[in-house]
């Protein structure tokens, strides 16, 4: 079953086509890493995926619901409720964690189920200590961000994510952030994660969790995607040039 | 010091005035403020742009043109044209005025938090108005205390200004006793009351301060 359906997504900022029709669909539990250099818009693809950005054409169907598509009438999204709860469904983390400062870590967690959900404290705080004990900083419960180291506090940001259980989750540079030191506490979560068979499409410049534990792997440039596979085709026998010359860059 | 005690009753009848003006002025003016930091940063050009004319109106004439505008000059104008009496207008003046200020006051400390709160609290599904109540407005608020501390001084010393309106605030009291008895003195006891305000704010600014600052590193 497809979770992601995207077609033909084109996106401009002004005068600059920043995604050029692209199309992409991900499969129940599969594990997609998008990979390339910076500026060919990889994050602004995922970004449209939960309507961070607005397209302007294509169409995107999410867990057999229509987000968004295209007509003779131009663009037509959801209606404002129908598109809240279907971008829901996937859950997001960020390159700048962006955890709410002014509350704890266990605060983070809750906020959003009980806000959003209307669900009562005392039933979710069970839930969310196990989120935290999962990516392990169950001890940090009531340390507000700031505390935290840069690793902590991405893996706190997954945790208040899958809080909100979500179908999918999306990763934009999860560890770009981070001291090197740090990235591999994240990796491990986002591992985890993927063993769980979590849909997930990372947006990554980690070439080892791309091949490690991606299912498949995209290779966009300048608003295209050059090149798909499996990690182990596409990293030991890139076909496109373009793919080619990055992987090198790479090394 | 006799001499002191012998006055001391006026002057705080006309320090309960003061106090008066003060905290309605705050209690209006406050939430005013925000309402119109909120129209002020919205998409909504209806909304953003009389708002904008209207912070200017309000930040560029004196307090004191604007006090004597509503009570001698409302009256005569078409429609709107009511008349007040003195403590009324006098209030509708600070909290327009104050308004003003404190929009501009909260519309730089909703700007000054970053993008990715919004984007942060949008995937998890928070509603706009959820977002503002919960993530950004908590933390807005221990950014702008600093500046709404220093406005809210001001205020304390500008209800001053009520004695244009013959009304017998703080300082008129003080000024009337002055003239009866030929005698400075009552001079330092008003300076002395307008410290004693201004501490008590100072210092509970610095107890809001490090409450909200807790999250801080």
């Amino acid at each position: 079953m497809k979770k992601i359906v995207a077609e033909n997504i084109d996106k401009w900022y002004g005068q600059l086509e920043v995604l050029k029709k692209i199309s992409l669909s991900v499969d129940a539990g599969e594990v997609v890493a998008v990979i390339g250099p910076s500026g060919s818009g990889k994050s602004t693809f995922l970004r449209c995926l939960n309507r961070l950005e607005e397209i302007d054409g294509g169409r995107i169907e999410v867990d057999g619901e229509v987000l968004v598509e295209t007509g003779a009438a131009g663009v037509v999204y959801a209606p404002d409720a129908d598109s809240r709860r279907i971008c829901r469904k996937m859950g997001m983390v960020f390159q700048q964690f962006n955890l709410f400062p002014h509350l704890t870590v266990l605060e983070n967690l809750i906020e959003a189920p009980m806000l959003v959900k209307g669900l009562a404290k005392e039933a979710i705080i069970p839930e969310a200590e196990a989120l935290l004990r999962k990516v392990g900083l169950f001890e940090k419960r009531d340390n507000y961000p700031a505390r935290l180291s840069g690793g902590q506090k991405q893996r706190v940001a997954i945790a208040r994510a899958l809080a909100m259980k979500p179908e999918i989750m999306l990763f934009d540079e999860p560890t770009s952030a981070l001291d090197p030191e740090l990235t591999g506490e994240v990796l491990r979560a986002m591992r985890q994660l993927a063993e769980e068979h979590m849909t997930m499409v990372v947006v990554t410049h980690e070439m080892g969790f791309a091949r490690e534990v991606a299912n498949r792997v995209v290779f966009m440039d300048q608003g295209e995607i050059v090149e798909e596979g499996k990690p182990a085709e596409l990293f030991s026998r890139p076909q496109h040039p373009r793919t080619q010359a990055f992987l090198n860059s790479m090394l | 010091m006799e001499y002191v005690l012998s006055i001391l009753g006026p002057m705080l009848e006309g320090t309960v005035l003061t106090l008066q003006m003060f905290f309605i002025t705050i209690a209006l003016s406050l939430p005013l403020g925000l309402v119109l930091a909120l129209a002020r940063i919205s998409h909504f050009s209806f909304l953003s742009k009389p708002v904008g004319v209207y912070i200017w109106l309000f930040r560029g004439t004196p307090l004191m043109l604007q006090l004597l505008f509503i009570y001698f000059g409302l009256p005569f104008v078409p429609v709107i044209g009511v008349r007040l009496e003195d403590f009324p207008a006098a209030v509708v003046a600070f909290a327009l005025n104050y308004a003003a200020y404190f929009a501009e006051i909260f519309r730089a400390g909703i700007q000054s938090v970053d993008r990715g709160q919004y984007e942060g609290a949008k995937v998890l599904g928070l509603s706009y108005l959820q977002t503002m109540r919960r993530i950004i407005l908590p933390q807005v608020i221990y950014r702008v205390l600093p500046p709404v501390s220093n406005e809210t001084i001001t205020l304390v010393k500008d209800t001053s200004l009520i004695y244009a309106l013959a009304m017998n605030d703080l300082l008129r009291t003080t000024r009337g006793i002055v003239q009866r008895d030929f005698n400075t003195t009552p001079f330092i006891v008003a300076a002395v009351f307008y410290l004693a305000m201004t501490l008590v704010l100072t210092w509970g600014f610095q107890k809001l301060e490090k409450k909200y600052s807790a999250y801080e590193a």
